[in-house]
């Protein structure tokens, strides 16, 4: 009998969580003997699970050049992500990994100018791969982030855009929340406009991630601008049990999100039946 | 080639039983079923089983593992453990090339240790159909029904039982069914296909044509409008999916057993609406969707990644057991459409 199987997940500790957002939550999780679970890819995703409430799939939001932990930036909105808002420090999990198709890092985005889009808690998955564009920061050209959420209370990851990313040399950020707000002087207005708005020149890779009517809307407005899709990724996200492409949830046409995915350039998306 | 007289196959069931566990087709109230063998039960000569014989390898529910809690900390219990060889005698030929199928999902990278356990220590005895009924369709699959390919193949005449080992395994089990068995040729064996052949020739699905399906056929075959027709009456009851030798969707759930958490797996249903149902939505709301996937998965996207091999074998449980009388050759031929006139 192989000993290794992918369905048993090893032990992990929750060594802090954050509140970031009133929704969302990001845990920071290591080993029971204070190593990274295991190696990863941006883009890259792990299952995370607490015995008798279930096992659900989440980006790893952090970068793989942090070798010290993982983070996963969580919304709290179902089974899994309501237990794990309640957990506290020191609270052991379970977790496997990785899994999915990362963002090609090494390969097609080296070189290039570099053009985020995220929304809400779609930053998540992003953020792995912004924070290996600035660990790595003279690989790639100018860096662009366009990112937005419901409210100011609303934005992940906000004392890290301010603080760090802001700060960097040739990263421009671009927040904007949906609706005016009090204490708020930057742009108002939905990420798909805003983004149009800002008329990027196309001499960029796009990679984009948030609800599907924001990523519908907004690579439109990419196309408009004449982006071509070979030069847009995102990312999916459908219900997984397995994380290997075995249990069929996550199937659409000839695809598995979990293995083929998460991480999908568009022009393959349209290749794809639209159940996703 | 070996043969044994047909009144010795109680011997050769008990000599194969001495070693392992043998299971084969027993008739019951409910059908014919699977059944482990002692020196009571009798052999079914029933065409198929009710469910087919993928749960020796992928059960309807198995524990995966096992969890304490205590506190804040957690420990994982591996509850594998290593299973006992044993021995299915009467699979037919549409339900061994069923293996091949779930061979291609579970031991694909990275293996399923818990299929490939079992896998590896099952011994498939075929038998090869007498009797193809009309609900078979296995031919349209490029399955010879007269010539099964499990470990060993067996023949059953009026008189005789004929015996041939296709791999190790189930040379293995010949040498050890040796004193029971004699050398033979194979004339009778070859006239029993040929009246079986004749049979599978006048059957009525036997010129259902798979040509419009298979990979690359996505697009061409998603938007089709009788998908709207033929899942109108579906129930989403999932019974297809449970007879069906090849479905392998599975669910993993947690059991909180009062002391303990067991993970376990069981099978599931793309025809299920919960079935891709997230926290944040559902990606097939309608019963239209969830029955096109089934079977788009079967015709297009499992050949897509599996150079072209269909995932279904033709059977017929689907036929015989859907309670609206829907079924995948009602599909074949309408979406397949003048492929099928």
């Amino acid at each position: 009998m192989n000993n290794f199987e992918t369905l048993i997940p090893t032990l992990g500790v929750i060594t802090d969580v954050r509140i970031d957002t009133p929704d969302i939550k990001t845990f920071r999780v290591v080993t029971p003997d204070g190593k990274k679970a295991f190696d990863h890819r941006p883009g890259q995703c792990a299952m995370l699970s607490i015995p008798g409430v279930g096992e659900a799939m989440f980006s790893i939001t952090s970068s793989p050049t942090n070798e010290e932990y993982m983070e996963f930036s969580i919304k709290k909105c179902g089974c899994v992500t309501d237990w794990l808002h309640q957990a506290e420090v020191g609270q052991q999990i379970t977790i496997r990994g990785p899994y999915g198709r990362p963002f090609p890092v090494d390969d097609v985005f080296a070189g290039h100018n570099m053009l985020f889009i995220a929304g809400g808690v779609g930053l998540a998955p992003l953020r792995s791969v912004i924070n290996y564009c600035r660990h790595y920061r003279d690989r790639y050209g100018d860096i662009d982030i366009v990112y937005g959420s419901r409210s100011k209370d609303d934005l992940l990851d906000y004392q890290e855009i301010i603080e760090e990313w802001s700060k960097d040399a040739g990263v421009n950020v671009h927040l904007t929340i949906d609706n005016a707000q009090e204490g708020w002087d930057g742009h108002v207005g939905f990420v798909p406009h805003y983004v149009k708005e800002l008329n990027f020149d196309t001499n960029k890779i796009a990679v984009l991630c948030g609800p599907p009517i924001m990523i519908k809307f907004t690579l439109d407005g990419l196309v408009e601008l004449g982006f071509d899709k070979k030069n847009v990724y995102t990312t999916l996200e459908l219900r997984m049990k397995c994380g290997v492409g075995k249990c069929g949830r996550c199937n659409v046409g000839a695809k598995y999100v979990c293995k083929d995915g998460p991480v999908f350039r568009c022009d393959e998306i349209d290749e794809l039946p639209s159940e996703y | 080639m070996r043969k044994c007289k047909a009144e010795k196959l109680n011997d050769i069931f008990a000599l194969i039983a001495q070693d392992m566990t043998l299971y084969l087709p027993v008739d019951t109230e409910g059908g014919a079923a699977f059944t482990k063998w002692n020196e009571n039960v009798k052999y079914s000569e029933s065409l198929n089983t009710v469910r087919s014989p993928k749960d020796f390898f992928f059960p309807q529910t198995e524990n995966l593992m096992a969890f304490k809690t205590e506190g804040k900390n957690i420990e994982i219990i591996d509850t594998r453990s290593e299973t006992e060889d044993f021995a299915v005698f009467g699979v037919r030929a549409c339900d061994t090339k069923s293996f091949d199928v779930l061979d291609r999902v579970f031991l694909s990278d990275p293996v399923d240790s818990y299929y490939a356990n079992r896998r590896e220590h099952g011994v498939i005895i075929s038998v090869a159909c007498t009797r193809p009924s009309e609900t078979c369709f296995c031919t349209a699959f490029d399955i010879d029904a007269t010539s099964p390919q499990g470990d060993i193949s067996v023949w059953k005449t009026e008189t005789d039982v004929y015996f041939e080992a296709n791999t190790e395994k189930g040379a293995a089990l010949m040498e050890k069914l040796s004193a029971l068995t004699e050398d033979c040729d194979n004339t009778a064996v070859e006239s029993a296909k040929e009246s079986t052949k004749a049979i599978l020739s006048r059957l009525p699905l036997k010129d259902l044509k798979l040509s419009a399906f298979g990979g690359g056929k996505t697009m061409e075959l998603f938007e089709n409008e009788a998908w709207d027709e033929l899942s109108q009456s579906c129930l989403g009851c999932g019974t297809c999916t449970f007879v069906c030798p090849t479905c392998q969707c599975y669910d993993i759930k947690d059991f909180n057993t009062g002391n303990s958490v067991v993970r376990f797996r069981c099978w599931d249903s793309c025809m299920y609406s919960d079935f891709t149902k997230m926290a944040h939505g559902n990606n097939r709301l309608t019963q239209k969707e969830r029955f096109r996937q089934r079977f788009m998965h079967k015709l297009v996207y499992y050949p897509e990644n599996n150079d072209g091999l269909f995932s279904c074998v033709g059977c017929g449980r689907c036929l015989a057991k859907c309670p609206i009388s829907m079924n995948i050759v009602k599909v074949i031929k309408k979406i397949g459409g003048k492929t099928n006139e």
